[in-house]
């Protein structure tokens, strides 16, 4: 199967250009919730990735039998279907991991990015296209996890992935933990910060005066 | 009365499903430049939260939480999986009913609210809410508690945002930083703020 420009457009651009967080303001909540670590972080991007992938293969395959007045509750379904998947997934190979991540797994079914690519792209566009459309935009959103991800853990327990980078203090080394990192508003300001450094350096996105 | 007191300052304050919990951002931020719209949005959060947490709570009791159903003969079922879905086909069509509802017999009231209602089936904060419903297994009694509250408390920070967020427009702020860079600063502030109140 020969890709077209297309596809490979569509597969790029959310991945900085058109980015479905720090861009389109997507699926803020669950970057905001599950970055405190890189392995939340991670598990989090290939959930959402899995879900928004295949949820837009299979509203692209069956967008010419949808009647439109329904067509969101038929979206719903589809999403609901591979969230439970991935959950039960979760839970069975990592049940520590499912506890840490708590609600967040069952709200991808309202992560807006999942809905808003199965409403702005499958519903209109080929399987194959569609599939690499949630691809990127998964990664897209991943990205960003991870970026605030390496942050918050970094500052806030002195490790990456739970390996120890900064001896901590109470461990005999020197690093005083930051707070602040683990907690809500440092999320908040370390999205704000990489929308600001976004804007700065791509000044179409800028707001018009 | 302590204890409804409890779940009032867990709902609005401690655990704020938006600053807190980070639920419902993408309409926290986008529907947080007016005032107006701020009040209408968490009035039309708190009217689903407090009708939809309590449905979800008796649909979960009573048919999917393990061993529910052994009325019929099933003791060992567990169809707790089925949560998501059976939750938010719960919200979508208590949504839809409640704006057929206010669009027959409270029309003007379906005006004010009518734009905001389709945007709340999509709101994780109503989703949310269910989920940790489920989560912290709250009885009946305490799920109506805990949606009306909760809702409040989601209300109440999207109102205060919008207020600042309407000062702000008139703010000297660096260019790249101007609507969502300092909506998401403001929305860290703010958090922060309601940090304090966890030591209550």
């Amino acid at each position: 199967m020969e890709l077209t420009q297309n596809d490979k457009k569509s597969f790029l651009e959310p991945l900085f250009k058109n980015n479905p967080v720090f861009v389109q303001i997507l699926g803020i909540c669950s970057a905001l919730a599950v970055t405190t670590s890189m392995k939340t972080a991670i598990t989090m991007t290939l959930a959402v990735t899995f879900v928004t992938a295949f949820s837009n293969v299979g509203v692209s395959l069956i967008r010419k039998f949808i009647p439109g007045s329904i067509r969101m509750i038929v979206e719903m379904t589809i999403i609901a279907a591979l969230v439970i998947l991935v959950d039960q997934l979760i839970k069975a190979f990592s049940y520590d991991l499912s506890k840490q991540l708590s609600v967040y797994v069952g709200l991808i079914i309202t992560n807006c990015i999942v809905m808003g690519r199965a409403e702005a792209f499958a519903i209109k566009n080929a399987p194959t296209g569609s599939f690499l459309d949630g691809l990127g935009n998964g990664l897209g959103y991943g990205c960003v996890l991870l970026i605030v991800a390496f942050f918050r853990e970094l500052f806030g327990f002195g490790k990456i992935f739970g390996f120890v980078v900064f001896k901590t203090v109470q461990n005999g080394g020197w690093y005083v933990p930051n707070g602040l990192m683990v907690t809500a508003p440092a999320a908040f300001f370390l999205i704000g910060a990489i929308i600001w450094i976004a804007k700065t350096f791509n000044k179409s996105l800028q707001d018009a005066e | 009365m302590e204890h409804i007191l409890s779940m009032f300052v867990q709902g609005v304050f401690t655990q704020n499903l938006a600053l807190s919990l980070f639920l419902g951002m993408c309409t926290f931020l986008a529907v947080s430049k007016k005032v107006s719209s701020a009040i209408g949005l968490g009035i039309a959060v708190i009217v689903v939260q407090t009708i939809t947490i309590p449905v979800n709570n008796l649909l979960y009791n009573f048919v999917l939480r393990e061993g529910a159903l052994s009325w019929l003969g099933l003791p060992n079922l567990d169809l707790s999986f089925l949560s998501f879905i059976t939750f938010i086909g719960v919200i979508a069509a208590i949504v839809q009913i409640l704006e057929m509802t206010l669009d027959r017999f409270f029309p003007p009231l379906y005006n004010a609210l009518g734009v905001f209602l389709p945007l709340i089936t999509v709101n994780c904060a109503i989703m949310g809410g269910s989920l940790f419903m489920q989560q912290r297994d709250y009885n009946f009694g305490d799920s109506c508690l805990y949606g009306l509250f909760s809702g409040l408390g989601w209300a109440f920070a999207i109102a205060v945002l919008a207020g600042i967020r309407e000062k702000l427009e008139y703010a000297h702020s660096p260019k790249g930083l101007r609507g969502l860079g300092v909506a998401f600063m403001t929305a860290g502030l703010l958090a922060m703020a309601f940090m304090t109140f966890s030591g209550m």
